[in-house]
């Protein structure tokens, strides 16, 4: 028997057990990690179908998509970005910062918590596979209103992978919601409040409450629709009794409160970022945590503001008007907290806090055209317009990519040990400041001038071509500010400054470990008695928790 | 915690995280429930064509199962208390349990095979069907998930591997079985009652 491994295959073997080691992990920072580079790789896979759709709109009557390919594209663009990039990114941030934030040693179920990430990974997969079968994949919209869904307008089992993926990764989404809750309730460290955790938890805990009340719902529906493609059921079958209508409403039952899952733990990591940055403390602690749990009720009330033109009675118009105007109000209170955070502090601008102003500046933007969707009879002029596709990328980029961006540059280095490239960051982020104005700002314009949204090109002479030039001129200067990052994140691994264990003296118990944290997190749980523990451990002579 | 109380502060105890974990779980399971039967309720009477619920859905036989189901949350509770106690009497409680399940899901199955052979009613007959056969039959499946359960914590019990006087094994699953019980009180209203 040889007795000398060669090296190439020792190599080869040590790459295999460090692979074995990342599928069976249950530590919850690894599975954070997975979480978001499964995310990034979607990111990159819903960004390369924008950029190609924004192609296809760059002339009237261009041909550089044929339609049925545009409509799986916008099907599968919207599907990836909320389900496979936005939801995981979260989750997965989330999932790596939790327990370290508040002095526990993992997720309260480890295993569900791999469970959850590999079912989320496998429901994309599923998605995607649906390249791979007859009929390729789904062109019904992201939020596949029936009955174009039903056996008879999609006959191949494009939906099916779709409802499926969506369903499967579902699950792995309510595992992660009841973990979060499990966590955060009965597992900080010894003398940490609710009231004393930092505030990212608190956007965590608010978005698990959502995950638990609206996914299943979608899952439920998503039963409904697969009862009625194979065993004959007739839930949204028209020419039986059921309704389309139905759909509606348990899609966007689910699909409201989403847009808040997606955006209330970009919330937290912004004041995360935004007191560290400023050298100050939180302005408003208490009135945060009650808005952001505001925000989780009311916008579990709002849905049906999707739905103004499908003709609901004038009461229910006017009921899902006003609610929705209603959550600009603890919107407006997060807004004003962070800006007199800022007030007065002494700012340190580096990346995390470029990104939480970028933030700052363009999620009010979205927020008051989303007050102006919000009002009905506006409503029914712009409804299914290239507006609405320019507000909620407003909101959802301006709000989440840029809140996870200032996340990701802040919280980097604890993950790996090295800072990021702040030239490659500052490069990144004027890109996307830049490229996302001028992709998204014309659209309101274009929607405004009656473009209707997912049509795969237009006329000339309607007054949109200028309009949709700017968009895809805007979408090409974007594009490589994500490039930039994804090649950051790489570069960095190697040839980042070594970071330290808390490189931008901050407050939080994450910093007070070693960057990388050890797989046990801590050595000694700490005992917390304010809001910034590690303040505490620094200036004994002056804690926080006297005054607090 | 003795360095909490090495510098003086109170460490107020902090709920069991498994049990966190379930109740966020039954709210998760009580949201995909409701949707199910906001899904029956605003189909009642839309079918176009028969049979409806009065013609084909028989009272007495599911009165009788509902007592069955009923009566399983008490000897569920009865069996607790019993292990609660250190008294005897905790396997028989909880086997009852169990029987009272299957008896159960026994009629539900005389019920579906009724529906189906005798009537014809089928997910895919009318809005009826679609939604009586979705709604019940989640509920069903969740009350077979429920019988392996118990089954499975009596088998551990016996075996010795759930020692103490309150194993939360023994608690989740208890509340579990309450979800579901609760869950066939809305379902009984809605199909049997308000909709028949």
């Amino acid at each position: 028997m040889a007795t000398a491994v060669p090296e190439l295959s020792r190599e080869r073997l040590s790459l295999v057990a460090g692979l074995h080691e990342w599928v069976v992990t249950v530590d919850h920072k690894k599975i954070g990690v997975m979480y978001v580079l499964m995310a990034i790789a979607f990111l990159l896979i819903g960004g390369l179908e924008a950029v190609l759709m924004r192609v296809q709109l760059l002339w009237p009557r261009a041909d550089f998509l044929p339609p049925l390919t545009f409509n799986q594209f916008f099907t599968l663009h919207g599907t990836t970005m909320v389900f496979f990039m936005g939801m995981p990114i979260l989750i997965g941030m989330a999932n790596y910062l939790v327990p370290l934030m508040i002095g526990a040693r993992d997720m309260a179920f480890p295993r569900l918590n791999a469970m959850g990430f590999w079912v989320t990974l496998f429901g994309g997969l599923l998605v995607y596979a649906s390249f791979f079968v007859p009929g390729g994949p789904p062109a019904i919209g992201w939020f596949a209103y029936a009955p174009l869904t039903e056996k008879t307008f999609a006959r191949g089992p494009g939906v099916d992978c779709w409802a499926l993926g969506l369903l499967v990764s579902g699950v792995g989404t309510i595992a992660a919601g009841v973990n979060f809750v499990a966590t955060i309730v009965g597992m900080r460290a010894p003398g940490m409040k609710l009231r004393q955790v930092p505030f990212f938890v608190w956007t965590i805990l608010g978005t698990s409450i959502q995950i638990l009340v609206a996914i299943p719902p979608l899952t439920a529906a998503l039963v409904m629709l697969i009862f009625d493609r194979h065993l004959g059921a007739h839930f949204f079958d028209p020419q039986a009794g059921g309704s389309a209508y139905l759909w509606m409403h348990l899609f966007w039952f689910f699909g409201h409160p989403e847009v808040y899952i997606l955006v209330l733990p970009a919330f937290g990591m912004i004041s995360e970022v935004v007191p560290v940055f400023s050298r100050k403390v939180l302005f408003g602690y208490e009135f945060m945590a009650l808005a952001t749990m505001a925000i989780v009720f009311i916008s579990l009330g709002v849905w049906a503001h999707h739905m103004f033109t499908v003709g609901m009675s004038r009461t229910l118009d006017m009921f899902f008007a006003g609610a929705s105007m209603l959550v600009g109000i603890p919107t407006g209170i997060k807004i004003f907290n962070w800006l007199a955070t800022l007030y007065g502090g002494k700012l340190v601008l580096k990346s995390p806090l470029l990104f939480a102003l970028g933030f700052l500046s363009m999620f009010v933007i979205g927020g008051l055209t989303g007050i102006i969707l919000a009002c009905a009879a506006v409503n029914f002029q712009i409804h299914d317009t290239y507006f609405v596709v320019g507000h909620f990328h407003w909101v959802l980029i301006g709000g989440t990519v840029f809140g996870v961006f200032a996340g990701l540059h802040y919280w980097y280095p604890k993950v790996t040990g090295r800072m990021l490239s702040e030239r490659l960051a500052k490069w990144q982020f004027w890109l996307l400041l830049v490229g996302f104005i001028l992709t998204f700002a014309p659209m309101h314009v274009a929607g405004v001038l009656g473009m209707p949204r997912r049509i795969y090109t237009y006329e000339p002479g309607r007054g949109w071509d200028l309009w949709n030039q700017l968009a895809t001129v805007g979408a090409l200067i974007q594009a490589p500010s994500y490039l930039i990052f994804a090649f950051n994140l790489v570069w960095s691994l190697r040839h980042g400054e070594l970071a330290g264990d808390d490189p931008w003296d901050a407050w939080t118990l994450e910093w007070a470990t070693t960057s990388p944290p050890p797989s046990y997190n801590f050595e000694s749980v700490p005992v917390v008695r304010s809001r910034r523990p590690l303040w505490d451990l620094k200036h004994p002579d002056d804690p926080d928790w006297k005054y607090e | 915690m003795s360095e909490a109380v090495a510098v003086g502060l109170a460490v107020e105890p902090r709920p069991d995280p498994r049990k966190v974990g379930m109740l966020a779980f039954l709210a998760s399971e009580a949201a995909f429930f409701s949707t199910l039967v906001v899904g029956y309720v605003v189909y009642l009477g839309k079918s176009i064509t028969g049979p409806t619920p009065p013609e084909v859905l028989s009272r007495p036989l599911v009165v009788g199962t509902t007592v069955c189901l009923l009566t399983s949350s008490y000897t569920v509770h009865r069996a607790e208390r019993a292990l609660r106690a250190g008294a005897g009497g905790f396997a028989h409680w909880w086997a009852a349990t169990a029987a009272l399940g299957v008896v159960f899901l026994a009629g539900t199955a005389y019920e579906w095979y009724s529906l189906i052979a005798v009537h014809g009613l089928t997910l895919g007959t009318n809005l009826f069907g679609t939604t009586f056969f979705t709604l019940v039959g989640f509920h069903a499946a969740h009350v077979t998930i429920g019988v392996v359960m118990l089954l499975t914590v009596l088998g551990l019990w016996r075996r010795g591997h759930l020692p103490g006087r309150e194993p939360v094994a023994v608690t989740l699953t208890a509340w579990y079985w309450h979800f579901v019980d609760g869950v066939w009180v809305v379902v009984f209203t809605v199909v049997y009652v308000v909709g028949r």
